[in-house]
């Protein structure tokens, strides 16, 4: 038989929260919606900002892992629109200056630097300055936020949230020193740190070494640093066409930046199919509705350079198999153009970190740094960010800022890094009365809410005039309701089970079965009511059932979370209880 | 009663049965009835027995009375005839609708009040004309709507919900119907639709008067200890000697039917009911044996279930009236009234 599913494993009942889950914050999302739903946006945002730290940016920029996640693509196809729901409650929140976090005036004495200004580096210092350690933070340019401010154009990012966001931290009494590059670790080691945090990035652009590329370098740039130039005021115009080589979400930013400069023909460049493009769907969509043209299977060869001026690029027209492994040419064609933006990736940089410290580098020329710590082979030097492990995306630095700032604090408190505190949870019933629950538990059958956007014949007035509009009121109250309360978890207690079938013959589902115990997990999946085909989901298994020693079987893949079995439960074996996680940060004792 | 509709879920990957139907086209309304009432699950059983057989819905007519019981027509079959009667009265607008109709699936569904008090002298006179339908019986030895009464099904010591123990003797539905000459007498219970869903498929298929009584818990009045009819209760005295499964028409009849000491017998849509076990000595088509097997096993304070009878040639009300083989309903009206020239003719006859 099946060993019984160990539900006091707070993993548990977090894998079933898909959006949580797949969060590398771990944001508790159906919380959020839920408080969103209600009006309380201010909840809303503090609960968001417990865990990413900056709503309102990732509320326009996140890459969100908890789309594809969400359950509600398993039930009709399209996830909730979580991430425009969070700019809402960023949007709404009204003045939170009572609510942010302050930093203690007790200085603990301890000294922290933290390398870059971006949003690894804000989470260490967010997580730190409260507790009473003095964080200095070294950056290279004139302006705090990193890629944030450097790599996402305001178009999609308007200024005053990126700086209402980082101020939030910065105020709390950090020390920035901008215009400040750190050309020496060992240098800022000598100066006496109790530990040193690198969210440095990934800041260094990949070019592409085609013949012409050195005969005219000056409208030939490389993705990130014109995006940076841009952003600073130092390039305000490209040429009528434009080619961006490259379809990740750089390219994408690029083209739609070039588009508000001058460029009237931007072309982005595509080696392969657009199914194998790295660009989410969404901002390839946007980039279109803008005008910009896609070509596929076209990849450079050349840069085509006429009295030491750019002409144009030529390119191999490919032919893939399937699966797009291999391409063989079929024609060659040239594109004029006036500017090239290369945006291929992006790679880091640590020529700065000298090579004889006891920092190990691995053979891809990356850090060697525990995953779970944070640190390097260096102790009290620790990564985070696209510094750790290469260019991720923003909720990835917020994750590592917040693990690193465990460490930090651990080492500075004397308490071994592997100690790190323990995620708690706590589960409470929902019930309200015979049938009554406190969260709305019916299933609402809406479409996703479209995003709508800034009109075409004003789009491009000026840079900075932000496209997506966010969500109307109208909008905002039905995607809520999309939300299917994964949190609100149907919990079992198998003891108070009398096997009606009440719960089974209700499920709209079909999720429940109780059945002879197999030892089999696969035989066992197939003999359920409805055949539980997703192994990506696991099954909760009860004890034996007092009556006749079979056991209760649910499969959560598309379950939602309606409460019908508890409502029909004579017996309150089934309830509909709020899990919530306790996530450990950095002060938190649980479990040391 | 809950407090949202079912929900319909877009991608939910349910099975198609020969019409294209999914089983969620053979629900019905919200159950209002008590959260965990038998009921609900017999609901949930028919339901199932209708879509595996692939049955039109508008091929199915549902029939009740008055009670618990004789509300769950509402929650199966939404797109059915049905026809909520007058209390005990339901034998009698099942046979009539028959007697018009006889094209279509008939099932009744009944309680122990229903049936056994108000409505018995209705039930014996339907199960003695053979009428072709299904008729299920919620057994759940209380009258339940009414707060727990002991109902006419109530054995004798089974004890209230305030403590106080029946002393009137029961009646068996079962032997009840054995002993007027019915065609298909069967027990279930409500918490075992693996037993329960074959009996349906097979009491559908049957052509005659099918019974079916289905012992049901009233969770509410009759689910305590010392009820008779509580699930620990049947659970702990059911008797399961005669297992059966139901092989439809078109069904391959797998290579585990047809090994060992199996029985089978064929019904006169081509469809078979086989005995996978029977206890020894028994002979499913003897009434003697089939009372004096019920009879045994009540002393025993034993719950004997399956398949207790079956007589698969008797006539229905059809063939003992010699009616058209054409359902009243499709004859033309020259057929059904041949006019003034034939009665004349007809009453000239007598004289």
């Amino acid at each position: 038989m099946m060993e019984p599913t160990n539900t006091s494993d707070p993993n548990f009942y977090h894998r079933v929260v898909d959006c949580q889950w797949s969060c590398p914050a771990h944001t508790n999302v159906p919380e959020y919606l839920r408080l969103i739903g209600q009006g309380r946006y201010q909840d809303a945002y503090m609960e968001n900002r417990s865990s990413n730290v900056f709503p309102g940016i990732l509320g326009r920029t996140c890459d969100r892992p908890c789309e594809p996640a969400c359950r509600r693509v398993r039930v009709d196809g399209n996830p909730v629109a979580i991430c425009r729901l969070k700019r809402v409650a960023a949007d709404l929140s009204g003045d939170l200056s009572e609510r942010l976090p302050k930093s203690n005036p007790n200085k603990n004495g301890f000294k922290i630097a933290c390398i870059g200004a971006g949003p690894a580096s804000l989470t260490v210092a967010n997580d730190l300055l409260p507790l009473g350690y003095e964080v200095t933070i070294f950056e290279a340019t004139s302006k705090s936020g990193g890629l944030m401010r450097t790599n996402i154009p305001s178009f999609r990012l308007p200024e005053s949230v990126l700086n209402f966001e980082i101020d939030a931290i910065l105020n709390m009494g950090a020390e920035i020193r901008f215009d400040f590059p750190v050309t020496s670790l060992s240098a800022l080691l000598n100066q006496k740190f109790d530990a040193v945090f690198v969210g440095s990035g990934a800041p260094k652009g990949k070019d592409l070494q085609l013949p012409g590329r050195n005969e005219s370098t000056e409208r030939i740039h490389i993705g990130i640093e014109w995006l940076q130039s841009v952003a600073f005021g130092h390039i305000d115009s490209v040429g009528e066409r434009v080619l961006v080589i490259g379809v990740g979400n750089t390219a994408m930013d690029c083209c739609r930046t070039a588009r508000r400069l001058g460029g009237e023909e931007v072309t982005v460049i595509a080696r392969r199919p657009r199914q194998f493009f790295k660009a989410s769907p969404w901002e390839l969509d946007d980039a279109e509705e803008e005008g910009v043209d896609i070509l596929v299977n076209y990849s450079p060869t050349e840069f085509i350079v006429k009295q030491g001026k750019l002409a144009g690029m030529r390119f191999d027209v490919l032919k893939w198999n399937d699966d797009a492994t291999k391409s063989e040419k079929i024609d060659s064609v040239v594109i004029d153009c006036d500017d090239v933006i290369l945006a291929i990736g992006q790679e880091n940089a640590f020529e700065w970190i000298e090579r004889d410290i006891g920092l190990q580098f691995n053979a891809d020329g990356m850090p060697v740094v525990d995953p779970f710590t944070m640190e390097s082979t260096l102790s009290g030097v620790f990564f985070g960010g696209d510094a750790a492990w290469g260019p991720k995306n923003i909720i990835w630095s917020v994750a590592h800022g917040h693990e690193a700032a465990i460490s930090i604090h651990n080492r500075c408190q004397k308490v071994s890094l592997s100690q790190r505190p323990l995620a708690g949870m706590s589960l409470s019933s929902q019930k309200m009365g015979i049938s009554e629950w406190s969260y709305n538990n019916d299933y609402n059958p809406s479409d996703r809410q479209k995003m709508v956007h800034v009109e075409m014949t004003r789009r491009f007035e000026n840079l900075s005039l932000e496209v997506e509009l966010g969500f109307t009121p109208e909008q905002t109250a039905v995607e809520v309701q999309r939300c299917l309360n994964c949190d609100i978890q149907t919990v079992f207690r198998a003891d108070l089970c009398i096997e009606c079938d009440a719960c089974i013959d209700i499920c709209p589902v079909k999720c429940l079965t109780i059945a002879e115990g197999l030892e089999d997990e696969i035989e066992l999946r197939k003999s359920l009511t409805l055949p539980a085909l997703n192994m990506d989901q696991p099954l909760y298994i009860s004890a034996p059932l007092p009556q006749t020693g079979r056991i209760m079987i649910q499969d959560e893949n598309i379950c939602v979370h309606c409460g019908l079995c508890a409502e029909r439960c004579p017996t309150a074996a089934w309830d509909m209880q709020k899990f919530t996680l306790q996530l450990g940060y950095a002060g938190d004792t649980r479990g040391q | 009663m809950p407090s949202i509709i079912k929900p319909s879920i877009p991608l939910i990957p349910l099975a198609k049965n020969d019409l294209g139907l999914t089983i969620r086209n053979y629900e019905g309304s919200m159950s209002t009835l008590c959260a965990g009432c038998g009921h609900d699950s017999i609901t949930a059983a028919i339901i199932r027995s209708f879509f595996e057989m692939s049955l039109p819905p508008e091929r199915i007519a549902k029939i009740s009375g008055i009670g618990c019981s004789s509300k769950t027509p509402t929650y199966f079959v939404s797109g059915a005839h049905g026809f909520n009667s007058v209390h005990g009265r339901m034998p009698s607008i099942a046979t009539g609708a028959n007697a018009a109709n006889r094209s279509s699936i008939y099932i009744g569904i009944s309680g122990d009040g229903d049936s056994l008090s108000i409505g018995a002298g209705q039930l014996v006179h339907a199960i003695r004309r053979n009428v072709d339908m299904v008729y299920l019986i919620e057994n759940n030895g209380v009258y339940g709507l009414t707060k727990g009464q002991f109902s006419a099904t109530a054995d004798v010591g089974s004890r209230a919900k305030k403590g106080k123990a029946n002393k009137v003797t029961p009646i068996d539905p079962a032997l009840l119907a054995i002993s007027l000459g019915a065609s298909f007498v069967a027990r279930s219970f409500s918490g075992d639709k693996e037993q329960l869903v074959p009996i349906l498929k097979a009491a559908i298929s049957h052509r005659g008067f099918a019974l079916i009584d289905v012992i049901s818990p009233c969770v509410q009045f009759n689910n305590h200890n010392g009820s008779t009819k509580s699930y620990s209760y049947v659970r702990e005295h059911e008797l399961k000697d005669i297992e059966t499964s139901y092989v439809g028409e078109f069904s391959e009849i797998t290579a585990d039917l047809t090994q060992g000491n199996l029985t089978s017998v064929t019904l006169h849509d081509g469809s078979e009911v086989v005995f996978r076990s029977l206890p020894a000595g028994y002979d499913s088509h003897s009434r003697e044996s089939a009372i004096a097997y019920i009879n045994g096993a009540v002393a025993r304070n034993e719950i004997p279930t399956g398949l207790l009878f079956i007589d698969e040639q008797a006539p229905d009300m059809h063939q003992v009236l010699e009616t058209t083989s054409e359902a009243l309903v499709d004859l033309s009206y020259e057929s059904l009234c041949p006019g003034g020239g034939q009665l004349e003719k007809f009453n000239q006859s007598f004289k």
